[in-house]
């Protein structure tokens, strides 16, 4: 391991830690989201935080960042004492964030979310131009293909993201929070943005890394801090500590022995998803694969590989330009809709959960019993107490934390937000589930519980697609069809390397 | 900040489970009740100054003369819940009276055509009421134009509309089918009292109660969400549409029953009083929260509040200072007692 001289945390040097964090409290009604935390990271290294969701990450990050303040506890920078929450500009010079959730302006153009506030410098009037050219040149280096005149809101998700780390790593700040930045990045994006990471790092920034891929923390990191149910449990050299000790940490329970998590394979039964010759423009072309009951298939690519505009197109809510899906036989349909399609016995996860995925003000209860409320019905009268009952099993299938069905959806933590969604749609008791990303953002344990939900649902006789480029996700099918930009490229059947499967996925052919 | 629950740290597994819901206040319930107190210390305090404002005189004065208002406020919180706005309604409120009237009243003095006989007014107005709720959704949901621009725009409209069959001037002399609500009395009290609590009551069960009732919530909240749950986000917000204007055609037909006429500018300029109700009463400008049950409380405290400042004698030249003075200061109060946010 080469780290920068600068970096080195023997030697005693006398710099003080970049940020020092002691005894941090922070309390919401009545959850404690951080119970005395602290955290401490020497100049010039990448810190990895890590905890499953809701462990207080994300709140830690909020209050590192000035946007609220600790019940308790104090915050240093380089030995000095945090500015005040009003003082924004103090706040920027010393530190930047990709957040959590998204901080794109939609309606504003891709060059003016890179420059916000700062569109020229030193100057009182913009020119347009050299902004232009300037986000131009800025998203050319991150290989992000799109004109900066365009609005936000027109960007895919992956551009969306790439879009805020550009502008978070531009701003010249020395100290940056990086909250789950590769949850929706695939892993030739994730290689580029280590390659800026590492590049940043031999120029002295420091970095506090977050993210549920693991190994993604021993690639990059130096230290690593964990933290469970809102306190601090260990801080360490990332050498110190080996894989299973990490998830141990994390989990407070010692880590499972790594089994074939699909159920058994399914028989020859009439399919349940047929979909063929399903084209729509600009995204795919021709694409056709079946899914048969209790059979879960994997729809795996890179971006822009397509693969969520065929999962939207089979979900209804994109319409396909040629082609047909057809669901359990039913005749085929061009104009069916994502009402037409629950009625057909679908359920799903969206792409982007924000978006579509929930309504934040609206309770749990509300929102995991949104597709069905036939089944809380009694003469037309919904019944808040079925409603309870229904939201309460899914809390408890999918471990959603806090365990509290009147909780609004806005106040949980990013992976619970996740469960509600697929608790969403396993509602209805679907015969198609339709997972994108559904593990997007999601801790190592809840991965498997939400997946896992997925199995028994196929275990019950559902036909499971699996959209999704995360091979955690992927391990848990029976087969996986692939696509590369906009065609479906290849099929991997019964056991395969991952090796495999992501060269696959990089538009490597097949050999088999 | 606190609620009531006693619920451990998170995680832990004894944490409540169904049966210990029982006294569980969520914040959205007390938004819904903010008013309660300010409501009653009014009343207690007029009760005080002024012996005769504890009479039910006042108070069948007080609920019959806001009836109409009160029915505005249904429309435009069902609307303003389910994410959209609609300022055209106090415009409906005069056009669709105005337009059974002209239909079915004489001509001559009255300068009506005499189309249809009287017995059809009622059944007129409503049909007006629906068809600009129609043409409202058309522009907004179909054509996909703002709805604060296209309603402004239909205010102007409808209201020219009226001026124009009228030629500016009242329609009196009405039937008496189109009288009866705004004047009729059932069981002792207004009947145009009782249709404002039906429909008060109607709607509260209906938004808590109902699958459609929710799906306004929803929309309200987050519409993307909404249509990914199966939820048919364009037909409900037309139909809320045209629910809405229903509902300010029966204003107009109990308002124009209670004048006995129907001027030309009936309804005029009251678009403000009734958003500030809606708002006070806890229903969000952004869409997905609020209740009728706030609404209605929303009303009924700047109503007393009215009556109050009536018993204490000011001049009615000072009633639009103190009508825009009392919403903002309640507007403020809220926002520093309350905290809320979203007003
Ligand atoms: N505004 C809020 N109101 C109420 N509770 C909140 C609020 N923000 C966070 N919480 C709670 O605080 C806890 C910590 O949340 P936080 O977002 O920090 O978790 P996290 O570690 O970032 O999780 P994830 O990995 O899922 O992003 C959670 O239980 C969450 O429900
Ligand atoms: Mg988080």
């Amino acid at each position: 391991m080469s780290l920068p001289t600068a970096a080195s945390t023997t030697g005693g040097t006398s710099r003080p830690p970049v940020v020092e964090a002691a005894g941090i409290t922070k309390r919401f009604g009545a959850t404690t989201a951080l119970d005395g935390v602290g955290l401490r990271v020497e100049p010039g290294t990448i810190h990895a935080l890590v905890g499953r969701n809701g462990a207080g990450k994300s709140t830690l990050v909020s209050i590192l960042t000035g946007l609220q303040e600790p019940d308790a506890g104090s915050v240093e920078f380089s030995g000095q004492p945090a500015p005040p929450l009003a003082d924004r500009t103090a706040w920027r010079s010393i530190v930047a964030c990709v957040y959590q959730k998204s901080t794109i302006f939609p309606g504003l153009s891709v060059a003016e979310n890179l420059y916000v506030n700062s569109q020229a410098p030193g100057r009182h009037l913009i020119r347009w131009r050299d902004l232009r050219a300037k986000s131009a040149e800025l998203l050319a280096t991150w290989d992000v293909d799109v004109d900066v005149r365009i609005r936000a809101e027109a960007l895919t998700v992956e551009q969306r993201q790439l879009v805020e780390i550009a502008r978070s790593l531009s701003k010249g700040a020395r100290f940056i929070i990086l909250d789950e930045p590769t949850a929706r990045l695939d892993a030739a994006a994730v290689e580029r943005l280590f390659a800026r990471i590492r590049a940043l790092q031999q120029q002295g920034v420091t970095f506090l890394y977050i993210s549920h891929h693991l190994h993604e923390i021993f690639e990059l990191c130096q230290d690593v801090t964990v933290y469970r149910d809102a306190r601090h449990i260990v801080t360490a050299p990332i050498a110190e500590l080996p894989h299973a000790e990490l998830v141990a940490a994390m989990t407070g329970e010692k880590a499972a022995e790594a089994t074939d998590p699909r159920p058994p394979a399914p028989g020859r039964e009439a399919p349940v998803l047929s979909v063929a010759n399903l084209t729509v423009a600009g995204a795919c072309a021709d694409v056709s694969f079946e899914v048969r009951p209790g059979e879960i298939v994997g729809l795996a690519g890179a971006g822009g590989s397509g693969k969520f505009a065929v999962a939207n197109a089979i979900v209804g809510s994109r319409r396909p330009d040629g082609g047909t899906v057809q669901i359990a036989g039913e005749r085929p349909r061009r104009r069916a809709d994502v009402a037409y399609r629950l009625k057909a016995g679908v359920g799903f996860v969206p792409e982007d959960r924000h978006r579509e995925g929930f309504i934040p003000d609206l309770s749990v209860a509300e929102n995991v019993t949104m597709t069905v409320p036939q089944r809380l019905e009694r003469n037309g009268v919904l019944s808040t107490r079925r409603r309870n009952e229904v939201a309460w099993q899914a809390i408890e299938r999918l471990d959603i934390v806090p365990r509290r069905p009147e909780q609004a959806v806005a106040d949980l933590s990013g992976g619970n937000q996740q469960k509600v969604v697929m608790a969403r749609a396993l509602a209805n008791e679907p015969r198609l589930l339709v997972l994108m990303a559904p593990t997007a953002g999601v801790d190592i344990k809840s991965k498997q519980t939400l997946m896992n939900a997925a199995a028994e649902a196929a275990r019950a006789h559902t036909g499971v697609l699996v959209v999704s480029d995360d091979l955690d996700d992927l391990r848990y099918c029976h087969r996986v069809v692939i696509m590369f930009r906009g065609h479906v490229t290849g099929e991997l059947k019964g056991e395969w390397e991952d090796q495999q499967l992501v060269a696959a996925m990089e538009g490597i052919e097949l050999t088999s | 900040m606190t609620d009531t629950l006693t619920t451990k740290p998170d995680g832990t597994t004894d944490a409540a489970r169904p049966g210990s819901r029982g006294v569980t206040i969520t914040l959205a319930r007390l938004r819904d009740f903010a008013l309660v107190p300010p409501i009653i210390a009014i009343i207690v305090l007029g009760s005080i100054l002024y012996p005769a404002f504890r009479t039910q005189a006042t108070f069948t004065d007080l609920l019959s003369t806001m009836a109409w208002i009160a029915l505005l406020v249904v429309a435009e919180s069902l609307i303003l819940i389910t994410g959209r706005m609609d300022l055209s309604l106090e415009s409906t409120v005069g056009l669709a009276p105005g337009i059974a009237a002209w239909l079915t009243l004489p001509t001559g003095i009255n300068h009506g055509l005499h189309l249809v006989p009287g017995f059809w007014a009622v059944p007129i107005a409503l049909a007006v009421g629906a068809l600009v709720g129609l043409i409202n959704g058309f522009l907004i949901v179909r054509l996909r134009i703002n709805a604060f621009i296209v309603t402004l725009g239909m205010l102007i409209t409808l209201r020219g509309v009226l001026t124009g069959i009228s030629h500016g001037q009242t329609f009196f002399g009405l039937s008496g089918s189109q009288m009866y609500l705004g004047s009729a009395s059932w069981f002792g009290l207004p009947a145009s009292i009782w249709v404002v609590l039906i429909i008060f009551a109607v709607g509260i069960f209906v938004l808590a109660k109902t699958r459609v009732g929710r799906s306004l919530y929803a929309i309200g909240g987050n519409v993307d969400a909404a249509r990914a749950a199966g939820i048919r986000t364009d037909r409900v917000v037309w139909t809320v549409l045209i629910i809405a204007g229903l509902l300010a055609a029966l204003a107009g037909i109990i308002e124009s029953g209670n004048l006995a006429s129907v001027t030309s500018n009936l309804g005029s300029g009251r678009i403000f009083d009734v958003f500030a109700a809606a708002v006070i009463g806890g229903v969000s400008l952004n869409g997905g929260k609020g209740s009728l049950f706030g609404a209605f409380t929303g009303v009924l405290l700047l109503n007393l509040i009215f009556k109050v400042l009536t018993f204490a004698g000011v001049p009615n030249q000072w009633f639009d200072f103190l009508n825009g003075a009392v919403i903002l200061v309640v507007l403020m109060g809220q926002r520093i007692v309350g905290g809320r946010t979203d007003v």
